[in-house]
């Protein structure tokens, strides 16, 4: 994915847009909830609301990342088959004997490698992101296969499945939601508040520009991947703590659900454009939304064809905003 | 400026509208009740004619019984979304789960939470893992399915030559079970001239399974037999050998829908299969569960109980303690008998 310089609008048309992309989500969210609430009884339930978020809090972790890898300007495909990569190689090392904790450790450091790995790829040798992380997007879902073949692994340690099933203490608050929540908040710190942040999204907006300006921007690649492998890694843990069990299919098709939560965030596919709190919004309203159909049970290829119309007004409504800003300044 | 006044007057609207308090929650107390159970029938995905069947087979029980008959499925046949599903059958407070898993494993937390909220957790055609589950509602007995495909296929190929196997997912339980009893079956010295080449795996879905055929028939130009024990499978694969010009050359065996299957059996592409009867399955499964539901069964290993037009049925051990309910033997269909029962299902 080369990036190309574009036009930067003036910073206050800029903010505004944004400002009006979270706005929308909020109300989408809002109307999304008052549907369901209407259509169905058990939706306002607090133990129903926060059990909801069990579902999409592994994808939640990897769309932080990934958030900040399309606003750079690249994008990772392989994140679903490295979350499957690094979770088989610590559920094998579990089966193999080693303690839950540190084969968790292991699986964590094979995740971040293989992000290392990308980034190396891209940054170093210079090839598009979307070639090399379709690459491994095959190879390290076939390393999960190759290690276990047909084989499960159950049995994992109550203390470990409590990451993904367990509640925090007495309260209904599930704990992939608190893992999710601290994430959040770093991601939305380090994107945000910080120098590093700034110049993901300058490097997304003019790369060459970038580079003569003196900005690692390579470093910042390398960074990302590496982070982006971690936490698919971490979503790893957090899932099959959930499932109980660890099959090398692990979210399998994952990777597609992430993109579209970013991109209905208000992310630019493009790249130099996008928020944090735009993300989270959109995570939280693609999982209200499907919560919503499925407490009515509608039958899952509805679900799948509603979240694809989402996306396509994600898609269709900044540039329609962008044009009628463009005509009335005209 | 207008309009940024009419945006924030709508999200206050809205948000106060969304965080209004709950109205009294619904009554949560269980009357003991004879019928009108919400029985949730979840299967592996959508848009799979076998379970399509499965689903008459469950208006009618629930027709019958006076219960309501919830048919749900994912999109595609994963553990995620079944229990994304499952999650949300809980939250409706359904009386039932009748599930055919994806992964026995990965489901057993969901459907441990649904029994821990008071609802009763049957298992069907795919079996969820023994912790997660009541009782199982078994198609037919796991090793004479296994045996009787392995049977079909020597009898095409005279006992002679390569063969493969075309199965759904790597991860179901029912697939892979009866593909262990046909390896078994093979390590008979009458199939010593038969050898198992190798096991791929279609995922259910029809492109998927229709190009692993043809990758089949690439790999192994020797190959004389296939067995698909999946009505995917089976009727993608009779497509691509049909497409391929192979039928005659590459003989064809495993479980497959009358319905779908009748115009391969017809033309020779596939001489034999075996089913049961699909509809029944929903149906003896939609009982049970009415059963279960009602109290009137428990599930236990030695309890009998009447399965309405099936008639009567006693719960047998399943192996690992729990009790299981057997639909009936496979049932083989040919050219002769193709025609009677291609409109059944």
């Amino acid at each position: 994915m080369t990036v190309k310089a574009r036009a930067v609008p003036s910073p206050s048309i800029l903010s505004g847009l944004l400002l009006r992309w979270e706005w929308l989500l909020v109300v989408l969210l809002g109307i999304a909830c008052m549907v369901n609430a209407s259509l169905s009884p058990y939706f306002l339930d607090v133990h129903n609301l926060f059990d909801m978020t069990f579902h999409f809090m592994e994808r939640s972790l990897i769309a932080l990342p990934m958030a900040f890898i399309i606003i750079s300007g690249n994008i990772d495909l392989s994140v679903a088959s490295n979350l499957g990569m690094s979770t088989i190689i610590m559920a094998a090392s579990y089966k193999a004997g080693l303690n839950i904790w540190l084969a968790m450790l292991l699986g964590l450091a094979a995740g971040a490698v293989g992000g290392l790995i990308n980034g190396l790829l891209v940054a170093r040798v210079r090839l598009p992101s979307l070639v090399v992380t379709l690459g491994t997007y095959a190879l390290y879902r076939g390393v999960a296969f190759v290690i276990l073949g047909d084989l499960v692994v159950t049995g994992f340690p109550s203390s470990f499945t409590a990451i993904g099933q367990g509640y925090v203490g007495h309260t209904p608050i599930p704990v992939p939601l608190v893992i999710f929540a601290f994430f959040a908040v770093l991601f939305g710190l380090l994107l945000h508040r910080t120098a590093f942040g700034r110049l993901v999204y300058a490097v997304g907006n003019n790369e060459t520009a970038c580079r003569f300006s003196g900005v690692a921007v390579d470093r910042i690649r390398i960074i990302l991947f590496t982070l982006s492998g971690l936490m698919s890694a971490l979503a790893g843990v957090v899932l099959s703590a959930r499932f109980g069990s660890a099959r090398p299919n692990i979210a399998l098709g994952f990777e597609l659900d992430v993109i579209t939560a970013v991109v209905l965030g208000g992310v630019d596919i493009n790249g130099g454009q996008g928020t944090m709190p735009g993300v989270v919004l959109a995570l939280f309203l693609i999982g209200v939304v499907r919560y919503g159909m499925s407490l009515k049970n509608v039958p899952g290829q509805i679900q799948n064809t509603l979240i694809g119309m989402l996306l396509i007004v994600a898609i269709l409504l900044p540039q329609f905003l962008r044009r009628l800003a463009s005509r009335s300044r005209a | 400026m207008k309009s940024k006044l009419f945006v924030s007057l709508l999200l206050v609207i809205v948000i106060l509208a969304a965080c209004a308090p709950p109205t009294v929650a619904p009554p949560a107390e269980k009357p003991a009740a004879k019928a009108g159970f919400k029985i949730a029938m979840v299967v592996k995905n959508l848009g799979n004619p076998f379970f399509e069947a499965a689903q008459k087979g469950c208006n009618e029980a629930a027709a019958e019984y006076g219960d309501e008959c919830i048919f749900q499925g994912p999109a595609t046949p994963t553990a995620e979304g079944q229990i994304e599903i499952i999650d949300a059958l809980i939250a409706q407070k359904v009386d039932v789960i009748a599930i055919t898993a994806n992964d026995p494993d990965a489901l057993v937390p969901v459907c441990k939470k649904a029994m821990d909220a008071g609802i009763k957790v049957v298992t069907w055609d795919s079996a969820v893992a023994p912790a997660g589950r009541q009782i199982f509602v078994n198609q037919a007995d796991m090793e004479q399915i296994g045996r009787i495909e392995v049977q079909m296929l020597a009898e095409m190929i005279g006992y002679k030559g390569q063969i493969a196997i075309l199965s759904a997912a790597a991860t179901m339980a029912n697939q892979n079970t009866w593909i262990e009893w046909m390896k078994e079956e093979l390590k008979d010295p009458k199939y010593k001239d038969m050898e198992l080449v190798t096991t791929v795996y279609g995922d259910d879905l029809r492109e998927k399974s229709y190009n692993e055929a043809l990758g089949l028939f690439k790999s192994y130009p020797d190959l004389k037999g296939i067995i698909s024990p999946t009505t995917v499978g089976i009727a993608a694969t009779a497509r691509a050998l049909t497409d391929e010009g192979l039928c005659g050359k590459i003989a064809l065996t495993g479980l497959g829908l009358p319905s779908e299957m009748a115009e391969y059996i017809k033309s020779g592409c596939c001489k034999a299969m075996a089913l049961w009867n699909p509809i029944d399955l929903g149906y003896m499964t939609t009982v049970v569960s009415h059963l279960m539901a009602s109290g009137e069964i428990t599930g236990k290993p030695g309890e009998t109980f009447k399965a309405g037009k099936l008639g009567e049925r006693t719960i047998v051990d399943d192996g690992a303690g729990g009790g299981m309910v057997l639909l009936g033997p496979p049932f083989q269909f040919n050219a002769e008998n193709i025609d009677q029962w291609k409109d059944v299902y």
